[in-house]
């Protein structure tokens, strides 16, 4: 309906929309990663010396470990010493509410569709949006607080609630998990801490919007999600970066917690810039992403719709250890031109009774690259636990690529797994039936990417969801014919 | 309204229309029978311009405009709609929002404004009435699941909808029963009028009981090769298209 006109709209304007730069003074660590470059990120950052020592331990485990080889993507070796590890905008004084930041930032914000001082007023979403290394405003922070819902940025919650913090950083994903989260661990710079205590119904979206913009820049957020016994949380996540010839790390960690009872739906639209036509530049996302269902019938699901990056590796998780817990996972993966993407998810069934589902939708056009990868694991005691699994392929042409790893171990005789796939082309008789009742090429595209996606995008909380669709479009634009 | 010369398509290398020549005027019907395999859907996938058919002589007109310059979206927006004879599904997308965005494709290029939703809502609604579709049909995905029968009835539907200036129906009566038939019939007869024109390609004439044709033009490799009127098909239905065939073969000796 009026998305479609939208869809329309956008999809007569090529390319990615978001690929402009900001010029900030900024304030930045030298290029190069070793012990004092992280004593200056926590120094800057004011941080207590047992943050500073977690993050120097995590950065000798990743000394030792190595770059994970298994993903199904090639990309040149990263020289991790010709990185910049801290840029942060300067801002004159810290900004205490919405009226002291930079009018500028605010104005990025602005130019991306995310205007912070209209949600300010508008009802609905909560946003702290993110540049490079920090955190740029949160709104709705009183009125959450009445609730007692910390909704911050992480640099702050080590500041307010450090002993919150430290009760759950790394409790989910330990600090030497692997090679990309130990280097978070030692190196990140922002992101968004979010605790909803007991028996506390989020009344809003809480969303985070994340935004590289400083060259030779590598963004390392980190993102912290508590949900205590019965309380309820929907959380979103988008991100863009500027159009760069030279590729940008971007290597996150998003920890969830949920205890008995409680509830954690989190969204992603990854939409990092992907590279030019030809695969130059683009974001490598790296990012490991994990819930922890600790409670008995709590609920973790997953909601990706992944449209950017040059490179994906990522594998939004799922740990049941609470008896009748729920882990979901729905993902939309898109790839075009030279874009390589290796996602998936783990559905961990440690408790009795626990239950996964997995719906994974990956479309690839051009010369792309795309894989699911999925790991259902039932543990020994996990008796009665039930997977559903169904991965959909969707090929745009005949020179792109769409694989399918699912791995399965089941310990647990009374478990019940079931997987489906399937591998389909975009139908010439499907484009035709299109054309002939009057609708252009990439319209037709469009919709019957949409209605291809549409179980997971039925998923995203409304406003997503219309974004999602276009999205969708615009990455698949030119694909066909 | 649509001229038609010495029409020549192929598909790789083999020739399948073998020099068509038809006209058709506003307000007329024209019935195209002909066993199977002589090339009528191949005409009909001509006319809407599917690409794997290669045109390798003769003209279209369609309204004054040569119809070969144009892309199939472009000939459907100039008001010419063809019922597949195999209707195709689309998973997730439903029939309501599938219409509404051609609709409103074909009316922007048009240089109408899209109908907002009250009045498509308005305008599906008595269309629906029109071919007695079921509303619980709309709103599931595009033919996804449909009967055969359900699947004709949407093509009529979808017509009606989008209001062409000439129809091409391809064996929408195949897989219809007698009720559906003239259901699907009625249809079609409502939507006749002095300034549209309907091709109606059938291997039965039974049809043609209730879709009264003008004239009725037998298609026999690649080529028509007899013309009259609603008489001519009531003798096929008589004495079948062997007569056709022996006639034929003796005029190329
Ligand atoms: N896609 C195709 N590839 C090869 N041959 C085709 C194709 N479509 C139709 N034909 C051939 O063209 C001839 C006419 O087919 P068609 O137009 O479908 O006939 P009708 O609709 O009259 O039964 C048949 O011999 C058929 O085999
Ligand atoms: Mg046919």
């Amino acid at each position: 309906m009026k998305e479609n006109d939208n869809i329309l709209e956008e999809i007569t304007q090529s390319e990615y929309k978001y690929g402009w730069t900001s010029n900030f003074e900024m304030d930045s660590a030298p290029k190069g990663l070793n012990e004092d470059i992280i004593r200056f990120i926590s120094a800057r950052k004011e941080e207590p010396e047992w943050l500073l020592e977690w993050r120097l331990k995590a950065f000798r485990h990743w000394l030792k470990m190595n770059e994970p080889k298994w993903p199904n993507v090639k990309y040149p070796k990263i020289d991790f010493q010709d990185i910049i590890y801290y840029a942060a905008p300067k801002q004159k004084v810290k900004p205490k509410s919405l009226d002291e930041v930079d009018p500028e930032l605010l104005e990025t914000f602005e130019k991306l569709g995310i205007s912070l001082q209209e949600q300010q007023r508008l009802t609905g979403v909560a946003v702290d949006a993110v540049m490079d290394s920090i955190a740029v405003a949160t709104t709705f922070k009183e009125k959450l607080g009445e609730l007692g819902v910390i909704f911050s940025s992480f640099s702050e919650a080590v500041q307010v609630h450090p002993e919150l913090v430290k009760k759950y950083l790394g409790s989910v994903v330990p600090m030497n998990d692997n090679y990309y989260a130990a280097l978070n661990s030692a190196v990140f710079s922002d992101g968004s801490f979010c605790y909803i205590p007991k028996g506390v119904r989020c009344p809003m979206e809480l969303s985070t919007y994340f935004r590289i913009n400083a060259a030779n820049t590598g963004q390392f957020e980190r993102t912290l999600i508590v949900a205590e016994d019965n309380a309820y949380v929907s959380y979103l996540e988008g991100c863009t970066a500027p159009m760069r010839d030279e590729n940008q790390l971007h290597a996150a960690v998003v920890e969830i917690y949920a205890a008995d009872n409680a509830e954690v739906k989190y969204s992603t639209v990854q939409n990092w810039y992907p590279g030019d036509k030809s695969g130059k530049g683009g974001i490598y996302n790296f990012v490991t992403k994990r819930g922890l269902c600790a409670g008995h019938h709590s609920k973790i699901s997953w909601t990706q719709v992944e449209t950017g990056s040059a490179i994906t590796w990522k594998y939004p998780s799922c740990i049941l250890k609470g008896d009748h817990s729920i882990g979901e996972f729905y993902s939309v993966a898109v790839t075009n031109n030279y874009q390589q993407a290796d996602t998936g998810t783990k559905m961990i069934h440690i408790g009795k009774n626990t239950k996964s589902r997995i719906v994974s939708k990956g479309i690839s056009a051009g010369k792309s690259q795309n894989s699911y990868r999925g790991l259902v694991k039932v543990m020994k005691r996990a008796e009665n636990s039930r997977n559903f699994s169904q991965c959909d392929s969707l090929l745009m042409s005949d020179t792109c690529g769409a694989h399918t790893f699912p791995y399965i171990e089941v310990s647990n005789k009374s478990a019940h797994v079931e997987h489906e796939a399937t591998t389909s082309k975009i139908g010439e008789d499907q484009l035709f039936y299109c054309n002939q009742r009057g609708i252009d090429t990439e319209t037709a595209v469009a919709l019957i990417v949409n209605g291809y996606a549409k179980e997971v995008l039925s998923k995203l909380p409304m406003e997503f969801a219309v974004e999602a669709q276009k999205l969708l479009a615009i990455t698949l634009e030119g694909s066909v014919g | 309204m649509l001229i038609i010369k010495n029409l020549k398509a192929s598909i790789e290398n083999n020739e399948i229309l073998n020099g068509i020549d038809l006209e058709v005027n506003a307000g007329e019907v024209h019935a195209i029978m002909g066993p199977n395999g002589s090339g009528k859907s191949t005409l009909a996938s001509v006319l809407a311009g599917r690409e794997e058919f290669e045109v390798t002589d003769g003209t279209i007109v369609f309204e004054g405009k040569d119809l070969m310059e144009m892309e199939p979206e472009e000939r459907a927006k100039e008001g010419i709609f063809m019922a597949f004879q195999y209707p195709v599904e689309i998973p997730g997308v439903s029939t309501t929002n599938f219409l509404k965005t051609a609709l409103n494709q074909i009316r922007e290029y048009r240089g109408l404004q899209p109908l907002d939703a009250v009045s498509f809502l308005t305008h599906l609604r008595e269309k629906m009435k029109l071919v007695e579709m079921d509303q619980s049909l709309l709103s599931r995905a595009l033919n996804e699941g449909f009967s055969g029968g359900e699947k004709k009835r949407n093509e009529i539907f979808q017509m009606a909808v989008l209001e062409p200036k000439l129809s091409i129906l391809d064996e929408t009566d195949s897989g219809l029963d007698i009720d559906a038939l003239k259901i699907v019939a009625n249809g079609v007869n409502q939507l006749r009028s002095k300034d549209k024109a309907v091709i109606v390609v059938t291997h039965y004439q039974r049809l043609l009981n209730f879709i009264i044709p003008d004239f009725v033009h037998v298609l026999y490799q690649g080529k028509i090769v007899k013309s009259g009127t609603r008489e001519l098909a009531l003798e096929l239905e008589e004495k079948g298209y062997d007569w056709i065939k022996e006639e034929y073969k003796s005029t190329l000796v």
